[in-house]
């Protein structure tokens, strides 16, 4: 039976893991290739690093992370943030990504996503979503531009979209439950997986193992993504896949 | 000496990359002659099954392979590559494959058993059917799958290992010389690390070259 994922995601800028890591262990806790080293140790399904870099040669410098990450690790990733062309995706998936994250850029430019497909596959195209609930909409609302600029897309309409146009996998972050630790956002989570036939991995208000349980649970989601609970090591990968497992999720 | 098949369809990155961590020297190429000059071969593939046989015989290398296996040495399709051996694939309209091996290519049912996402992405269990060298020292673990289609009518006596995602799904075929993981090995783990050394082992005791 296929398991549940559990993904670390870290954020890269300039060549350099940011966002405050406390693995004290490490040499150097701001290097990437440490850093999901260790997540893939802990037993982390997959991993997700999103560059936030500024400047042309910080992205340059993320081609770099890629391959040396594709080089020493045996687990599936995906890079997101500022792939904005056909070409941003191939020097990616090149340098040794599995998948490549667009959010914005689908926004802007929806026909991307089909010749990403066309190009490389469905399984190779990652849409992150960023939602957040809007009152006069009485549903989710897309954002996009880090979650700065509101858009006319309602959530459900566009996740379908998406995958209309060759989505192999959305990754859906809740806006509302970002940071706060609260757990994940439960019904958007559930209305987006059952709308659409490809994984969703959720995202947005990891704050427990428990959380992780409703998400898959309750929230339907095929996959699970965390950052801050894992880098300041609140819990580990570890500790949230046997909290699972014991209760009858399975897991790897 | 392993070769890698570029026939543009794949990544091959990952690929040759797991090989260098297992210290086996390798080859990636698009060319025949320089490809023969290799003790086993890997066919990767992301993408679909028209386009992969397109180019396939666009470069000459389905007659290649055909070649290639008939000298005896160890042939291994990945993914998309190992459906390419199969006799055909509905993916995209009917086309056929190398036929090296019995079997057609179909779309996974989203409501065969149960209800299913398709693709099927993520990490899922082998079990084994018969003995073979790629499984020697393997336990039936978790080995990471992404893929929409799956091997069905195949003969029982090439399935070695297969999982189940509303099917059953052939995970690893192999028959005489010629291989097939449907998942990726080389995204697997220690146990997909280990069924590439395996690979590679067959191919140092081939005989022939």
């Amino acid at each position: 039976m296929i398991t549940k994922r559990i993904i670390p995601c870290l954020d890269v800028k300039d060549g350099r893991v940011v966002k405050g890591i406390q693995f004290v262990e490490l040499r150097d806790a701001g290097d990437p290739v440490e850093l999901a080293k260790v997540y893939d140790e802990q037993g982390a399904d997959e991993l997700v690093f999103l560059d936030i870099s500024a400047s042309h040669e910080g992205r340059k410098t993320m081609v770099e992370v890629v391959q040396d990450v594709a080089s020493q690790l045996a687990i599936p990733f995906t890079v997101g943030g500022g792939i904005n062309s056909l070409e941003d995706m191939k020097r990616i998936l090149r340098a040794g990504a599995d998948k490549v994250s667009l959010n914005t850029a689908a926004i802007v430019n929806p026909e991307l996503i089909t010749k990403g497909a066309d190009y490389f596959g469905t399984q190779c195209i990652v849409i992150a979503i960023d939602a957040k609930w809007d009152e006069t909409l009485g549903s989710w609302r897309v954002y996009t531009h880090g979650g700065r600029q509101a858009t006319d897309w309602e959530v459900i309409e566009w996740a379908q979209e998406v995958v209309k146009r060759g989505a192999g996998e959305i990754l859906l972050t809740s806006m509302d439950r970002d940071g706060e630790k609260r757990g994940f956002d439960l019904s958007l989570t559930k209305a987006v997986s059952e709308a659409v036939t490809v994984p969703v991995i959720a995202s947005g208000g990891a704050g427990e193992a428990k959380h992780f349980f409703e998400a898959f649970v309750e929230g339907k989601a095929d996959a699970a993504l965390a950052a801050s609970i894992f880098h300041y090591k609140e819990t580990s990968v570890s500790e949230v896949k046997n909290s699972l497992k014991a209760q009858g999720v399975n897991m790897r | 000496m392993i070769g890698i098949v570029d026939y543009g369809m794949g990544n091959l990155f990952s690929v040759s990359k797991a090989l260098e961590r297992i210290g086996i020297p390798y080859v990636i190429s698009e060319s025949p002659e320089e490809l023969s000059q290799t003790k086993g071969l890997i066919l990767p593939g992301v993408g679909s099954f028209k386009d992969a046989m397109a180019l396939l015989k666009e470069k000459k290398l389905d007659e290649f392979l055909y070649d290639y296996v008939d000298s005896g040495r160890p042939l291994l399709g990945i993914c998309l590559g190992m459906q390419l051996l199969f006799q055909e694939s509905e993916e995209n309209g009917l086309t056929e494959g190398l036929s090296l091996l019995k079997g057609r290519v179909k779309r996974i049912p989203a409501d065969g058993g149960d209800k299913v996402k398709v693709p099927h992405m993520g990490w899922n269990n082998l079990a084994f059917h018969q003995e073979s060298p790629v499984l020697y020292g393997t336990e039936e673990g978790f080995v990471y799958f992404v893929h929409s289609y799956y091997v069905a009518e195949m003969d029982k006596e090439a399935l070695l290992a297969s999982t189940v995602y509303s099917v059953e799904i052939p995970a690893v075929v192999g028959r005489g010389n010629i291989f097939g993981m449907q998942f990726h090995p080389e995204k697997s783990g220690r146990v997909g690390m280990q069924l590439l050394t395996n690979f590679t082992k067959a191919m140092e005791q081939s005989e022939a070259i």
